[in-house]
């Protein structure tokens, strides 16, 4: 199915929710979708037969400034091709359910978009850092990030 | 979880309870710095919680302050084990959005030292993993030939693990006159050898039962946490985007995907995972035979087509390409700039371990120091 064919599909289904289709040069064509319904829309996309988007490749965290977006690359093995979804979320308090139970290897990459930016995915078994020490504080990878000083005591910058 | 029970043995009643122990990080079970947190009954595993993140050394942060041509030495530094292969997507993807067609002779460098540096990875996912449960000689054989790859790696880049080797639009430079004869001689060499570990490990009894029905991942399991690779096939689905999605020149060679079948335990175990890589390294074999045949003797400007600047227009795309371990992306967000607006990479090892607390429940302790070996990581990719 083409980026257009699945677009159409959700829209027929989800109407206002699914918010734009991106097709441009150097960009892989993606979908904005409502991030209040986006378990339903991913659940939907896994489980329909002519979509049966069962692998979810890579979840990411992208910061921006006006606002965090969270991207997810699909794939289905079966049928072989793939689509982008993306949400957008308020830039003071990015939060968006998770699609853990949709895919169970967005458990560690949701863990990683909480560790790195900040966003919150409600309903995660397991909502802690992942790469960066437990007690780290602030977001790295947000734009508007500074580094600490010291951390327990050790210098940080080099 | 530190209730006490009451167990009966045959000299009398016996109190237990469970137990929760660290395993690492400085343990050479776990290859390199990973700390499990075992929860035990004894010595039957309970649970497992892995804790990453020794090694972060904020890869993608540091991308977002360098120009696209300097992020290539720190990918070689995420899986230090298979470094031209983590070059490859990355500058795959960096071409499609500079528009950059490369000519074929560079593609046949690119894809024989990818099929070599998978062979290499191989050999160390055998041979470590034998050492994992008490087999000591294959190791030292393995060892003996990937010294071989590496040799022709220290000729072609001047690197033995690091290789900044591949360039955006190009190669750093071209390949020594002897590569061809470097490379068949390889690939003989790798041959015998392999026939050798076939008949001392993969089909000794002890490594048989130590491996079978240990650490079962059923096919469903496997695509819902995502793993992929010699993970993946050898639950017996067959995904390889050599195969289903062929990039550079891969739609012209000709291989076999290799699968699990169950052949002497249950479909996904431990044995599975390891023969798919025993047999891939066959099949790399064959990819490098096919290229050194039609390989050009008369040498060409390898950086013809590098850019002097690396500007891309503005931007986004996933690419992607089949790692000795599985699939490794890179989603680069480009905003019209010389550094990259954001780098994610689509870690393998990363997405393969979180596999492990899934698959290694109601096993013996030894036999989760299998299983994680079987999965055949590399920290250095986990933390990025």
């Amino acid at each position: 199915m083409t980026a257009t064919e699945i677009y159409d599909k959700l829209k027929n289904e989800f109407a206002n929710d699914i918010i734009s289709l991106t097709e441009e040069a150097n960009v892989d064509p993606f979908i904005l979708v409502n991030s209040s319904r986006i378990t339903e829309i991913c659940l939907y996309l896994r489980d329909e037969a002519d979509m049966n988007f069962d692998y979810l490749v890579n979840l990411s965290g992208v910061d921006y400034k006006t606002n965090f977006t969270v991207v997810y690359h699909l794939y289905s093995l079966k049928l072989k091709h793939r689509i982008v979804l993306k949400v957008e979320l308020s830039p003071e308090k990015p939060s968006v359910t998770t699609v853990e139970k949709v895919w169970k290897t967005a458990n560690w990459h949701e863990r990683e978009a909480y560790d790195m930016f900040g966003i919150v995915f409600e309903g995660h078994p397991f909502m802690v850092r992942i790469l960066c020490p437990y007690d780290w504080e602030g977001f790295p990878l947000r734009k508007d990030y500074k580094e600490p000083e010291f951390y327990r005591g050790i210098k940080v910058a080099y | 979880m530190t209730e006490k029970r009451i167990i009966d043995v045959d000299y009398g009643k016996v109190e237990t309870e469970r137990m929760r122990i660290n395993m690492g990080p400085q343990h050479p079970s776990t290859h390199g710095v990973l700390r499990l947190e075992v929860e035990l009954d004894g010595e039957i595993v309970t649970e497992v919680v892995p804790h990453i993140g020794y090694l972060h050394r904020c890869f993608e942060k540091s991308c977002e302050k360098m120009s696209y041509p300097q992020v290539i030495p720190y990918i070689d530094r995420m899986d230090y084990i298979s470094s031209m292969n983590n070059e490859l997507p990355f500058v795959m993807g960096m071409e499609k959005l500079l528009g950059i067609n490369i000519p074929e002779r560079i593609d046949m460098i690119r894809v024989a030292l990818c099929e070599l540096n998978r062979i290499a990875n191989h050999q160390i996912a055998v041979a470590t993993f034998g050492l994992d449960c008490g087999a000591f000689t294959p190791f030292l054989y393995l060892f003996r030939d990937r010294e071989m790859i590496l040799n022709l790696f220290e000729a072609v880049s001047g690197g033995r693990l690091l290789y900044n080797y591949f360039w955006i639009g190009g190669l750093m430079n071209d390949v020594p006159p002897s590569f061809k004869e470097n490379c068949l001689d390889i690939i003989k060499t790798v041959r015998v050898t392999n026939e050798e570990v076939m008949r001392l490990l993969i089909g000794n009894k002890i490594f048989e039962e130590r491996t079978a029905n240990v650490g079962i991942l059923p096919a469903d399991v496997a695509v819902n946490f995502g793993v992929s690779g010699p993970v993946l096939r050898g639950s017996g689905v067959d995904y390889d985007i050599r195969r289903s999605e062929p990039y550079s020149m891969y739609d012209k060679l000709d291989f076999d995907v290799i699968i699990g079948k169950g052949e002497i335990g249950t479909l996904g175990d431990c044995f599975d995972r390891n023969i798919v890589r025993m047999r891939e390294m066959e099949e790399s074999c064959k990819i490098i035979e096919q290229i050194i045949s039609v390989f050009p003797d008369e040498s060409s400007d390898v950086r013809a087509l590098v850019p002097r600047r690396v500007k891309p227009p503005k931007g986004e795309i996933y690419s992607k390409a089949e790692n000795p371990k599985g699939e490794l992306g890179f989603y680069i967000v480009s905003d019209g700039s010389v550094n990259p607006y954001r780098m994610r990479s689509r870690a393998t090892s990363f997405v393969n371990l979180s596999v492990l607390p899934e698959i290694s429940k109601g096993y013996m302790i030894a036999d989760l120091i299998m299983i994680l070996g079987s999965l055949d990581i590399v920290l250095g990719e986990i933390d990025r």
